[in-house]
């Protein structure tokens, strides 16, 4: 359950990552692939070495979707739908890789923001991770 | 038995000793029990964790989380025989203090979370991988001794 601070809160720091979203995303993305090695399974058609034009314009679109999916936090299964239908049907994700990337995208967030990322955001953003990501799976069951 | 390639110990030795153990440990602990509150059920004796302030602010919280990353110290001095010098803490945790080993691999999570605030870019990918190797090895020899 996220209280209406902490709503705000998620709203707040996913704007502020807008204008640098290939760099979060891609930074996000890396860092799940360096630490496991697993995830890299599901870009084999891509090019997702550091820096490369996929990478980014991959992590511009995750960046882009968390941000959508702040603004309309009490409706998230409906404004997913698309985004969980494609994750479940086409390609066809194992849950457990979520929990991967959203811890990557806290330590990514942590590096950028520092002292800024305080306990409370980080408690605040991994619940809305958890949300998202429950989203994205659920069409599996 | 767990292979460390020379840079890997390189790393493991290079961030160890850039982290304050009396500024990471704390935080590290106050943020598991503020993200993952469940938590909260083994330190009933810590006096009030009621929020998030109480529980940065708690001298008991602060004192511990000290006391778990000195623990970590011996795993960074023992590389090469993590499970052996985790055994009797893994016991301890088992069988006296009943913690749900689950909750390691949170504990690890916060404090890399808190690594990355600490060191901002540097932290960077090859880092952290390495880094969360170490804490992998740590959490699965704290999680070896339960029967
Ligand atoms: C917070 C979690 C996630 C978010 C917000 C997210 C978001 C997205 C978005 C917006 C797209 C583009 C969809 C489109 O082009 O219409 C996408 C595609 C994709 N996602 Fe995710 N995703 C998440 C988790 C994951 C995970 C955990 C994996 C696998 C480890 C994954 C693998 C993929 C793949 C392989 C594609 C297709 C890439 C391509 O061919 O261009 N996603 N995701
Ligand atoms: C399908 C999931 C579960 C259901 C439907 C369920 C249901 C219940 C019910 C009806 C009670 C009795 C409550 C009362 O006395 O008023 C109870 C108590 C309890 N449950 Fe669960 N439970 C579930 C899962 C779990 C799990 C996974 C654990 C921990 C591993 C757990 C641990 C306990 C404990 C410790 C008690 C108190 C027992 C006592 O002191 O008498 N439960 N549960
Ligand atoms: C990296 C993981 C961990 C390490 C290295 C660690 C280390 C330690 C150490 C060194 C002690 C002191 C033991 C003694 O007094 O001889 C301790 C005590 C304790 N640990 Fe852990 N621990 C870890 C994770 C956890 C987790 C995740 C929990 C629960 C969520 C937990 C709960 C406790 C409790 C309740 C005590 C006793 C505290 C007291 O009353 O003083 N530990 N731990």
């Amino acid at each position: 359950m996220l209280s209406n601070t902490e709503k705000e809160l998620i709203v707040q720091i996913w704007d502020t990552m807008i204008p640098v979203a290939e760099d979060i995303g891609s930074e996000a993305l890396l860092r799940m692939f360096t630490t496991f090695p697993k995830t890299k399974t599901y870009f084999s058609h891509l090019d997702i070495s550091p820096n490369s034009d996929h990478l980014r314009c991959h992590g511009k679109k995750i960046v882009q979707a968390l941000a959508e999916g702040a603004r309309n936090i009490s409706t998230l299964a409906t404004t997913l739908a698309p985004l969980s239908r494609f994750h479940a049907y086409l390609l066809r994700i194992h849950p457990t890789n979520f929990k991967l990337l959203n811890h990557c995208i806290l330590v990514t967030l942590a590096c950028h923001m520092g002292d800024n990322f305080t306990p409370v955001a980080h408690a605040a953003i991994d619940k809305f991770l958890s949300a998202f990501s429950a989203v994205l799976a659920e069409k599996f069951r | 038995m767990v292979e460390w390639s020379d840079s890997e110990r390189k790393t493991i030795a290079s961030v160890w000793g850039k982290i304050n153990v009396g500024e990471i440990g704390p935080q590290s602990l106050a943020r598991l029990l503020i993200v993952y509150p469940w938590t909260q059920r083994y330190f009933g004796t810590f006096g009030d964790l009621s929020n998030a302030a109480a529980i940065q602010g708690n001298p008991k919280v602060a004192a511990h989380g000290k006391t778990v990353l000195n623990a970590l110290d011996k795993a960074v001095k023992n590389l090469d025989n993590i499970k052996a010098t985790y055994a009797q803490l893994s016991l301890l945790h088992f069988e006296k203090l009943n913690v749900d080993p689950g909750n390691f691999k949170l504990l690890a999570n916060c404090l890399t979370i808190v690594a990355a605030t600490a060191f901002g870019p540097a932290f960077t990918p090859a880092v952290q991988a390495t880094w969360q190797k170490l804490l992998s090895v740590v959490v699965s020899a704290l999680s070896s001794r339960y029967y």
